[in-house]
């Protein structure tokens, strides 16, 4: 579904260019929970926001269903880390309602309608009134990832969303959002530095070296344990 | 304590000393008493005098500000869109910001004439440049986050501008609002104390120097007062009412 062969990107001033990865190449199939594992500064990041199309590669080809990717749409939905990805001036629904609305998958009553079904997937009944700034950072990523759900993408991108929660709170999103790929079935690309987030989440695991990101191996998810997964990564 | 009642309560001694102070002076005509002026401050709305002198000031006050807004978001956008804009409306603001807006006044006099248009020219140039700066410096401020959200649901430009920059700007937005709107009204009682009237009709400020020229000391305080009121009434009661409904309840405030 998803192909992305010989990839390098880059970052930077002219004469200071960041080589985030060299030529990297996987392909992601329907349904897959597709975890990119990477220590920092391995590109990880970059990568995934190259697949939303917010930068071009130097080198190679990104293609969703054949088609290149070329600019962000919202048939590949981001889910940040940052909490503030939700817009402060709209309430958890009208978030979602925006989201659905502005991209045009939606007309009102439907869009509200949709809205308030994923809010209640990500357990969020109560605090669909409320704005972001009242949640906590959990619910405020469920929030992000309910948005994400109401669009019915082709692909959820997701940049370690959990990495800025407290340890318990991230064993609990990641519990939840494997419950709800097994509902729905969706298509995850998952950016994570965290081996056990990455065993945890993903069906198969791709491990990305550091400065500048290249492929050290791809796994499927019965291949993958913490000390193999540790031996790719730190080894040399 | 509730803060509306202390406050009350200052207010209140506030008046009693001016009583007292005027009453041991007993000079009129330098410092009415408080019941004298606030007596001719009612008569002088009973007149319809200070009324119509308000309408003036208030209508003139609109028309500066709008045409300063219009003005500073065709700046902004410009300045957002391009390089050249942007160094433009940096350059501008660096230089005529610190400039007082009723330094302008005697130019604007021989550029347009004894008028309304002279004071619309000085109100523009209070408005614009803290308006401008401000709303510039706010969508450069909005957080990448929030861009790319914005890119990621297919926002047309308009639709990125107007559903993510400006409610992403707009505690910066309110602040160039206030102290713009700060600006206009000082200056314009400020120009129409210098001169202000035309066509037979002058605001506020004309009225407080007119009644000064006529002696009538106590209905210079009630010129004052008036001031000092639509002052607070804009200040507290219309900015503070749109900031708890936008950028406190967001969350949001700077």
């Amino acid at each position: 579904m998803l192909v992305v062969r010989g990839v390098t990107l880059q970052y930077g001033a002219k004469n200071h260019l960041v080589t985030a990865t060299y030529r990297v190449t996987f392909n992601v199939q329907e349904s897959d929970r597709y975890v990119v594992l990477g220590p920092s500064g391995c590109g990880k990041s970059t990568l995934l926001k190259a697949v939303g199309g917010y930068i071009r590669p130097v080198e190679g080809e990104i293609s969703l269903d054949g088609a290149p990717i070329k600019a962000p749409a919202p048939d590949r939905v981001f889910v940040f880390q940052e909490f503030d990805q939700l817009l402060p001036w709209k309430t958890v629904k009208e978030n979602i309602v925006f989201a659905l609305t502005a991209s045009g998958k939606a007309k009102r009553p439907e869009a509200e309608e949709r809205a308030m079904h994923n809010i209640q997937k990500v357990k969020l009944t109560e605090f669909a009134a409320s704005y972001p700034h009242t949640l906590s950072g959990g619910m405020k990523q469920r929030a992000a990832i309910a948005r994400a759900l109401a669009m019915e993408p082709r692909m959820l991108l997701m940049d370690e969303p959990f990495a800025a929660l407290d340890a318990l709170t991230r064993v609990q999103m990641q519990e939840e959002l494997l419950q709800l790929c097994e509902e729905t079935k969706f298509t995850v690309l998952f950016v994570t530095h965290s081996i056990s987030e990455a065993i945890r989440i993903g069906t198969r695991v791709l491990v990305l070296s550091a400065h500048p990101g290249q492929v050290r191996a791809e796994l499927n998810a019965g291949d993958c344990d913490e000390a193999r997964l540790q031996e790719l990564l730190f080894s040399a | 304590m509730p803060s509306a009642l202390r406050k009350a309560i200052v207010l209140l001694a506030l008046a009693a000393i001016w009583e007292i102070y005027a009453r041991w002076l007993n000079n009129p005509l330098l410092f009415p008493t408080f019941v004298d002026t606030v007596r001719a401050f009612f008569a002088a709305i009973v007149s319809g005098e200070l009324p119509k002198a308000a309408t003036y000031t208030i209508q003139l006050l609109l028309k500066g500000y709008v045409a300063g807004l219009a003005i500073a978001a065709l700046l902004t956008a410009f300045a957002s869109a391009t390089q050249i804009g942007a160094d433009l409306l940096e350059t501008l603001t660096a230089m005529f910001n610190p400039l007082p807006s009723i330094a302008l006044l005697p130019l604007a006099l021989i550029w347009f004439g004894l008028g309304d248009g002279s004071i619309i020219f000085v109100l523009i140039h209070a408005v614009l440049w803290a308006v401008a700066l401000n709303t510039y410096s706010g969508f450069r401020a909005v957080s990448p986050t929030l861009r790319m959200v914005g890119q990621n649901y297919g926002l047309s430009k308009i639709g990125y501008v107007t559903r993510i920059l400006i409610p992403g700007a707009f505690p910066s937005i309110l602040t160039g609002l206030k102290v713009g709107w700060a600006f206009a009204w000082r200056t314009l009682i400020a120009a129409e104390l210098v001169f202000g009237v035309s066509s037979g009709s002058g605001g506020l400020g004309w009225y407080i120097f007119e009644q000064k020229n006529q002696l009538l000391i106590p209905n210079v305080f009630a010129g004052l007062l008036t001031v000092i009121l639509f002052g607070l009434i804009v200040e507290n009661l219309i900015f503070r009412t749109i900031e708890n409904r936008t950028v406190r309840r967001w969350g949001m405030q700077v």
